[in-house]
């Protein structure tokens, strides 16, 4: 009893920035356009996440006649099975954004750990790791997507295996070259002089450094991924079984929406994806490009793998 | 490093990249729970037609053997036979491949001339509401899957244009009498400017961005200031002594792409109906005509890694500091 009233009453080591303000200093909300990228992202996430619930029965039930335009009784018409658009809309961003952000935790998770390994231990397995990871690099993604795809079955968590799998090259370069400076830096020396072992150093002193950066990556990973869902929903390689945006569009082509004049099947899904994988883009390059000014000249774009031009700092004159 | 070592090395890492490739594509096609014969669709194949189709692809020897024997086989530039047609793999791949190129040729130039003319004039007036409007279209199009954005151009471009939407050749044409060198073409042309607008504009953002970047940081060089006050035009400031140094990046950077064009123009051809290798894939797919697919996917990897190490040479030939 007594020995928690003694604990509760020790002050602070240090005083602490109230976590409120950290969170508000973080770049996050430093420029316009990352606010604005999160804001959407935020939006949407809330859409995905709430919308369901008010959402009763399968989507893809035929509540009006076929390709009805848009009217008061459906906000944005009937699609070629005469479902309800708004409802297949809030369901598929459900769908989209699940694939999204857990296709690019895979692909945070692998490229993460071979990046810092490489970085870190240095030497045959750097050589190794990076000699591999140049050889992903070259094959094409999105024709090897399709081949994984066409060969491994259609079911949700094989899309996001896949595609997780498959984007991993960018973020393992990325985070190879940070923490190979990190490594160097004078706090981590010490910590090693002081007899930290590699995993300890690496778990607590080098992984804190690239945690902002991997977000950053992450954040355009998750555009990429569900962009990628997109293609290979499109080619009939998708989960029969869910209805996400890439499964709206495709449908819409099948069903021959555009010789029915039927826009407000096709749109919608459309800008959807746009929106979300642009309010990412703009989130996680204006993110990586706080973090890592550096790299001014570009780094890899988690998009297609090649050099991704940095705004130059604005005293160019 | 030196020249020749340099040239050594990216030639070296190509062979060794279509060895990679070779085998993954083995592996790949190898893994599956079936094999290639049985995952066939096709209703009429007798169990005999299946046996003999694996003795055929030597499905009944080992797993080395198999590999041995099919990098043999791509040696002698057999990618074997289309299980669905029985025609060799590479003959059903050539004319939609002959197809294929003059289309992403085409694009990459729409791409090119407009992602030039926007990233030039968003860098020489940056910050103004030129440059905002050119980054935020830009970024825009960066966003688009390219296979709604071909579907928003049959949409809503096509028929203004008067433009067809769908095959290569118009099936009318030809039949009444022979038809002209020239109207040949212009009908081959005006199938082929849809698909091609659509591949050009889904790569036409990452090629302003690219562009204006480098642009920057080009307009900020003291030959650009020397050639500003010898009195030089604007003109004659930016197009010569600026995009031509701004070009370095950008051209590497388009070779590099090839990945993602080819990517984008699968879809994109299946929108149109346009009969090249991206069509060829969707069909094998469909079909689940693994041999065809294989065949696909090799040759698409082996030009990527082609014009990587073009891409790669092109540049120490234009800027020997590459090698330092």
């Amino acid at each position: 009893m007594t020995a928690v009233e003694q604990v509760s009453e020790v002050p602070a080591p240090r005083a602490r920035v109230p976590r409120l303000r950290r969170v508000l200093e973080s770049p996050v909300f430093a420029t316009k356009q990352s606010l604005a990228g999160l804001i959407i992202l935020v939006l949407f996430v809330l859409v995905a996440l709430i919308g369901p619930l008010f959402i009763h029965g399968d989507v893809r039930e035929k509540v009006g006649p076929v390709f009805a335009p848009p009217s008061s009784k459906f906000w944005l018409g009937t699609d070629g099975g005469g479902a309800d658009m708004v409802k297949l809309l809030v369901m598929g961003a459900r769908v989209s954004l699940l694939v999204g952000f857990a296709a690019a935790a895979v692909s945070a998770l692998i490229g993460g750990v071979i990046g810092l390994l490489s970085g870190f231990v240095g030497g045959k397995t750097d050589i190794v790791l990076m000699r591999i990871t140049d050889y992903v690099l070259v094959i094409p993604d999105i024709p090897l997507m399709i081949v994984v795809a066409a060969l491994f079955g259609r079911s949700l968590t094989n899309i996001i295996l896949i595609i997780g799998v498959i984007y991993w090259t960018s973020t393992a370069r990325l985070l190879r070259a940070q923490t190979k400076s990190i490594r160097e830096r004078v706090y981590v020396q010490r910590a090693r002089a002081l007899g930290a072992s590699n995993t300890r150093l690496m778990l607590r002193h080098v992984l804190p450094q690239l945690t902002p950066l991997l977000i950053a990556n992450t954040v355009l990973l998750i555009a990429y991924a569900i962009f990628a869902e997109t293609f290979i929903t499109f080619l009939g390689l998708g989960d029969p079984s869910v209805v996400s945006w890439g499964r709206l569009i495709e449908n819409a082509f099948t069903d021959d929406a555009i010789l029915n004049n039927a826009w407000w099947a096709i749109v919608p899904p459309g800008v959807c994806v746009t929106i979300v994988v642009l309010a990412c883009t703009m989130m996680g390059q204006a993110l990586e490009d706080s973090f890592n000014p550096r790299l001014r000249s570009g780094h890899l774009s988690v998009r297609r793998f090649r050099l991704r031009p940095v705004p130059p700092p604005r005293e160019v004159e | 490093m030196r020249g020749t070592d340099y040239v050594v090395k990216r030639v070296f890492f190509a062979v060794v990249t279509v060895f990679v490739a070779v085998t993954l594509n083995f592996i790949l096609f190898r893994t599956l729970s079936g094999d290639a014969v049985s995952a066939l669709r096709c209703r009429q194949c007798t169990p005999q037609f299946k046996a003999y189709e694996r003795k055929q692809l030597g499905l009944d020897q080992s797993k080395l053997k198999q590999y041995w024997l099919y990098v043999d086989n791509l040696a002698h530039g057999d990618l074997g036979r289309s299980l669905r047609t029985q025609e060799p793999v590479w003959s059903t791949l050539w004319d939609p491949l002959k197809n294929t190129m003059p289309m992403v040729i085409l694009g990459t130039l729409f791409s090119i001339v407009f992602g030039v003319i926007t990233g030039v004039m968003c860098a020489w007036r940056r910050g103004t509401g030129t440059d905002k409007a050119g980054l935020w279209g830009s970024l825009a199009f960066y966003s688009m899957p390219p296979q709604w954005l071909g579907l928003m151009i049959v949409l809503f471009v096509a028929g203004a244009l008067g433009l067809p939407t769908s095959g290569i050749k118009d099936p009318t044409l030809g039949i009444l009498s022979t038809p002209s060198t020239w109207t040949v073409i212009v009908d081959r042309l005006r199938h082929m400017v849809l698909p091609a607008l659509t591949l050009g504009l889904v790569l036409y953002g990452e090629y302003t961005l690219i562009v204006r970047s480098s642009m920057l940081e080009t307009l900020g060089e003291d030959y650009v200031l020397t050639a500003r006050a010898k009195g030089l035009s604007n003109w004659a400031t930016v197009w010569k002594h600026g995009l031509r140094n701004a070009m370095l990046p950008v051209i590497t950077l388009v070779a590099l792409s090839l990945g993602f064009i080819i990517g984008g123009a699968i879809t994109i051809e299946y929108v149109f109906s346009y009969p090249g290798i991206g069509l060829e894939i969707v069909e094998a797919i469909d079909q689940r005509d693994y041999p065809i697919l294989q065949g696909a996917f090799l040759l698409l990897t082996f030009s990527v890694i082609f014009f990587n190490l073009a891409a790669d040479l092109l540049y120490f030939k234009l800027d020997p500091r590459v090698t330092e």
